[in-house]
């Protein structure tokens, strides 16, 4: 049989492709007290009336968006400073403010400005972080992003993560078949991208760590195959195509490794590794189970994945550099795609819960198993690159949608997309300035 | 509805000359090959009996319509009584004409994790290949594929469109 190029009606697109509707953002369960904190609108000084981004009602938004803080609303603030030394403590005292945030944007060329922004303790009534950083107006929400980051981890302790970008897939059901898409967009849902559209599935997307590539599962002329595309350019290039299953990438924390699963004309589903610069592939597992979900703990060491072997899907380990695999997961009929948090301390699973595939986060060290989600149907767990929250598929009606949930539980918020089947979300590692 | 549907993709195959028109970004409604509710999926449209070439051996293998989708219960990847006459009238098929070659394209239901899905659809493509093969039929007549939960064939979320969807499709490909 003959294909050829033209009948590849299978589009990769560049990173800078078509934009979908922004995805918005509820909170399904907020189970901390929420800290009031204002952000005051910034100051503008530059040759237009306004300035190119709201950098205020995004850091805000971020802020909210976490689940630990409430903004105070702009008519109940009674001064607008835009610099510390116009600031009344009282004022904020009085509204019950703990910590606000003010800053000015100045415009310093035709498409240069300056940002500034400090973030001061109303109770302790000092500074706590200032910064001016340098924009354009491409790079001003990543610059807002990176602000709101600063201030979150001054009043938290914990790096923000408000600066980081989400992988997912949509699918489309038409009546004539479906459309998939593998989407890159920040995650506060703004600047969707579609990276690659195909009537045939993708899946298992998989950040690079240093977020310029996405490993993903293609099956393109109606086989899988892996593959992996720079974003920045569209480039694509075929990594894996033997014969069975070609599935579940996962970089090695030197991205120079993928994680793979290989079924081979048997079927019989192993974890292997693939040098990506060699192309030479390295078998880990050799068990008649179903072996997949290959995953990369971040020390190197260790290759998580998920096996049948013992009947029903649990996790088991194996070294990176070969060896015995051994159990990890013991709570529950059913444990399935490993994630690990980057700081190695938790493990995130689809735990079958007396029924209902539920999305648990198991202590490593304890091996304390907690149910995160709620749903019937969540899958596909993914931390951020802080460890502290998750991120995942759950459904709503028959439409899969995302949720975050922080690791301990306590807050969870739904992150609804107006486009198709939402799934298999992956969250970026920190980006590298 | 399914039967014959393997008729109609090898007529749509043969008409497109291998083009894999499910990655065309707007297909023509009728070239999607994985529609099960396709219209006109009952007629039967494959021109030659497909079992032309066969003789009945033992039991009336031959007699009344021949499915290409098998069904299978929850967690297994076995198949059941119900369905094994009619792996053996495609292995039949098969052992009679070693030019015949088929895909089985294994799916399972939408519940648990994606990538371990896909291992569950091989695993019951690759049950029925072991029963072709039982039965006669080779190695290089037989590709297996498995779409997981990616390709439902029902939509709903209960137990009735779960159970359509933990499948085994047997395409025939030339």
């Amino acid at each position: 049989m003959l294909r050829n190029a033209i009948c590849l009606g299978l589009t990769a697109l560049l990173f800078a492709g078509t934009a979908l509707g922004d995805i918005t953002v509820e909170i399904t369960k907020g189970g901390v007290a929420r800290t009031p904190v204002a952000v005051v609108p910034f100051g503008w000084a530059g040759q237009s009336a306004d300035m190119p981004l709201d950098i205020a009602e995004v850091i805000a938004s971020d802020l909210q968006r976490s689940g630990r803080f409430a903004p105070i609303a702009e008519e109940n603030m009674l001064q607008k400073p835009t610099t510390g030394a116009e600031l009344d403590f009282d004022d904020w005292s009085f509204v019950k403010a703990e910590a606000v945030v003010v800053g000015r944007v100045v415009q310093t060329g035709e498409n240069a400005y300056d940002v500034s922004f400090q973030l001061f303790d109303v109770f302790g009534r000092e500074q706590l972080v200032g910064y001016r950083i340098p924009a354009s107006r491409g790079t001003m929400r990543i610059v807002a992003h990176r602000a709101a980051d600063m201030i979150y981890e001054k009043l938290t302790g914990i790096k923000g993560v408000f600066a980081t970008k989400v992988a997912f897939v949509t699918a489309e059901q038409r009546q004539d078949g479906q459309t998939f898409r593998l989407i890159v967009a920040d995650q506060d849902g703004a600047n969707e991208t579609v990276i690659l559209q195909s009537a045939d599935p993708i899946m298992s997307p998989a950040w690079s760590p240093d977020s310029r590539r996405l490993a993903y599962v293609s099956f393109e002329n109606d086989r899988s195959s892996v593959w992996v595309q720079t974003l920045r350019t569209g480039n694509r290039i075929q990594v894996s195509n033997k014969p069975g299953i070609n599935g579940a990438p996962s970089f090695s924390p030197d991205g120079r490794q993928l994680v793979l699963t290989l079924g081979g004309i048997d079927g019989n589903l192993d974890i292997h590794v693939l040098d990506l610069s060699t192309r030479q592939t390295r078998r880990l597992t050799t068990h008649r189970a179903i072996d997949t979900e290959g995953s990369w703990a971040p020390d190197g060491r260790y290759i998580y994945f998920t096996s049948d072997r013992s009947g029903g899907p649990q996790v088991y380990r194996v070294p990176a550099a070969g060896g015995t695999p051994e159990r990890v997961t013991f709570e529950g009929s059913y444990n399935a795609r490993p994630r690990l948090s980057p700081d190695g301390k938790r493990l995130a699973v689809v735990h079958l819960d007396r029924g209902d595939y539920r999305i648990a986060v198991m202590e490593v060290r304890s091996k304390e198993l907690l149910i995160v989600s709620a749903g019937q149907q969540d899958e596909s767990p993914s931390f951020a690159p802080n460890s502290d929250t998750l991120i995942y598929a759950t459904r709503q009606a028959r439409n899969g949608v995302l949720e975050t949930v922080t690791a301990d539980g306590l807050i969870r918020q739904r992150v609804s997309s107006g486009e198709g089947d939402v799934r298999e979300p992956v969250w970026s590692p920190f980006p590298r300035y | 509805m399914l039967k014959y549907k393997f008729a109609v993709t090898t007529l749509m195959f043969a008409l497109l000359s291998g083009c894999a028109s499910n990655t065309v970004p707007d297909p023509d409604p009728a070239d999607t090959p994985y529609d099960a509710a396709g219209s006109g999926a009952d007629t039967d449209v494959y021109g030659d009996d497909p079992l032309g070439g066969g003789e009945s051996i033992g039991d009336d293998y031959s007699a009344g319509e021949l499915t290409n989708v098998i069904y299978f219960d929850f967690d297994s990847s076995e198949v059941a009584a119900d369905f094994t006459d009619i792996v053996a009238r495609h292995a039949l098929i098969l052992a009679n004409d070693a030019t015949v070659r088929v895909r089985l394209e294994g799916h399972a239901d939408e519940r648990g994790s994606r990538e371990y899905n896909i291992g569950l659809g091989e695993r019951r493509a690759q049950s029925v290949r072991r029963m072709l093969m039982i039965q006669g039929a080779s190695a290089a007549q037989i590709a297996t594929v498995s779409f997981g939960e990616e390709r439902p064939a029902a939509l709903g979320g209960d137990e009735d469109s779960w159970a359509q969807n933990r499948r085994v499709e047997i395409e025939y490909t030339n």
